[in-house]
């Protein structure tokens, strides 16, 4: 049976499978909506897909190159190539505000908008995700995993993580 | 094992100027290029990143403050993967791959500054020599927005949003220790008397360097040792630390001796330790893959 002829998957299809696709450090967020997942091509049974990291250390990549890996041979294309572009930009700007209110359900600050500069932007009292308080401090500037930074919340007394402007 | 060093991905001489990129493929824009000395640059600033990294990662599990253990471990990871992203765009241009380059390269190869390859010391001497790096780094990427090389001023932008952070902890960690006891000032003022003229290596020009400045890839060392100095010298008199300059009416004179050479491969001990240290898990079991 010439069962790869009738394998073809649109570009939509991929977009639409790769969202599936979770973020093995955030796993409510797709690398969808991270915006990791840049680019998609198809050619008949072959794919090729750009990831751009979060940061640009992010050690999470390989882990998402084998999963996009996986996930497009089980749709049945027959050349996968993934590649990773770690000098892209990256911004928190792009985030979309679904995006946005995922993290908040999973018990994560979301980032602001950006501000003129960072550092306006980092000014900005960050509401805490549980209890919606803006009594809430940075406890220092870095958190478990190099895009989250951590926060306690005076009000409810709950220690949590913002992602970090970027 | 001896790995092919910076290399050039064409055959025949190098035509004054540079060379032709139409044969490895990269943008026509970019055709006429010095290429060596730029692969040269970028190596040296990624063993700078890959080492001072190193360094960094020596505290995870040994900082004195759970925050700082964690501070130190991000910081560690987020220079790797700069220094990742340096050699990958080396390698773009005909260096080797990036695991080559770290994992394979005798320590004799490496042309980070001597600076970076200081072993940790007391905490004191850790937060003062990334402080003095961060604002180096802040300097150097963004003199890269103006680089004729379209590649590195993307990836600089990059780094320099992540940067943002690293100098944020490290500003205020010398501000805070400089003014909080007697101890702890004495200790500040000791490691910048330490760290200052190490730091002074830096600056040190890469092999070739005037052709990139010519070439509008890079700004002159000379240039960023300045605005350095004008960026680290409010900090540290706010911490209330000395530093050897004398300010001549606005122009400041620095009276110590830069500790260069790492740029040269004259390296000291401490690197090829490290150096070692870095490599033993890769050179354990060479090609495995993991």
């Amino acid at each position: 049976m010439a069962l790869t002829s009738t394998l073809s998957h649109t570009v939509e299809e991929v977009w639409k499978a790769l969202d599936e696709v979770q973020d093995p450090e955030i796993p409510v967020l797709s690398l969808v909506d991270l915006k990791v997942v840049r680019e998609i091509q198809v050619e008949g049974t072959s794919v090729t897909v750009r990831l751009v990291p979060t940061f640009a250390g992010c050690p999470a990549m390989e882990t998402m190159r084998r999963d996009v890996e996986r996930r497009l041979a089980a749709m049945g294309f027959t050349e996968v190539s993934v590649h990773i572009e770690r000098s892209a930009s990256w911004s928190t700007e792009q985030m979309m505000d679904s995006t946005k209110e995922k993290l908040r359900s999973f018990g994560i600050a979301p980032p602001p908008s950006k501000l003129e500069s960072l550092h306006a932007t980092l000014s900005v009292p960050v509401p805490c995700p549980f209890c919606e308080s803006l009594d809430t401090r940075p406890d220092g500037e870095f958190g478990s995993t190099l895009c989250k930074q951590y926060f306690f919340c005076n009000a409810c007394r709950q220690s949590f993580e913002r992602f970090k402007p970027l | 094992m001896l790995v092919p060093l910076p290399r050039i991905p064409h055959t025949g001489g190098i035509p004054e100027g540079g060379i032709s990129y139409f044969d490895i493929g990269i943008s026509s824009l970019f055709r006429i290029m010095p290429n060596e000395p730029l692969i040269s640059y970028l190596a040296a600033l990624a063993d700078d990143e890959l080492v001072i990294g190193h360094r960094d990662s020596e505290w995870t599990g040994y900082a004195p403050i759970l925050e700082e253990d964690i501070a130190f471990s991000n910081i560690a990871q987020d220079e790797l993967g700069h220094s990742l992203a340096l050699y990958t765009l080396a390698q773009s241009l005909g260096a080797g791959e990036p695991d080559i380059m770290a994992f394979e390269r005798p320590w004799q190869e490496f042309t980070c500054c001597r600076f970076v390859s200081y072993p940790k010391g007391d905490f004191a001497y850790t937060v003062m020599r990334q402080y003095l790096y961060d604002e180096a780094e802040q300097v150097r990427m963004k003199s890269h927005a103006s680089s004729s090389f379209g590649p590195l001023r993307d990836l600089s932008e990059k780094i320099l949003a992540e940067e943002a952070y690293h100098l944020m902890h490290s500003r205020g960690l010398v501000q805070r220790l400089g003014n909080a006891t007697e101890d702890s000032h004495r200790r500040m003022q000791e490691a910048v008397d330490q760290a200052f003229p190490q730091a002074l290596g830096m600056f040190e020009e890469t092999e070739g360097s005037a052709k990139l400045v010519e070439s509008r890839i890079i700004r002159p060392e000379a240039e960023l040792q300045e605005q350095w100095l004008a960026a680290v010298v409010p900090t540290l008199e706010q911490a209330r630390l000395r530093l050897p300059l004398q300010r001549q009416g606005s122009a400041l004179h620095i009276k110590c001796r830069a500790d260069i050479g790492g740029r040269t491969k004259n390296h000291n001990e401490h690197l090829r330790q490290l150096v070692a240290d870095l490599q033993h898990v890769y050179q354990s079991a060479p090609g495995a893959s993991w």
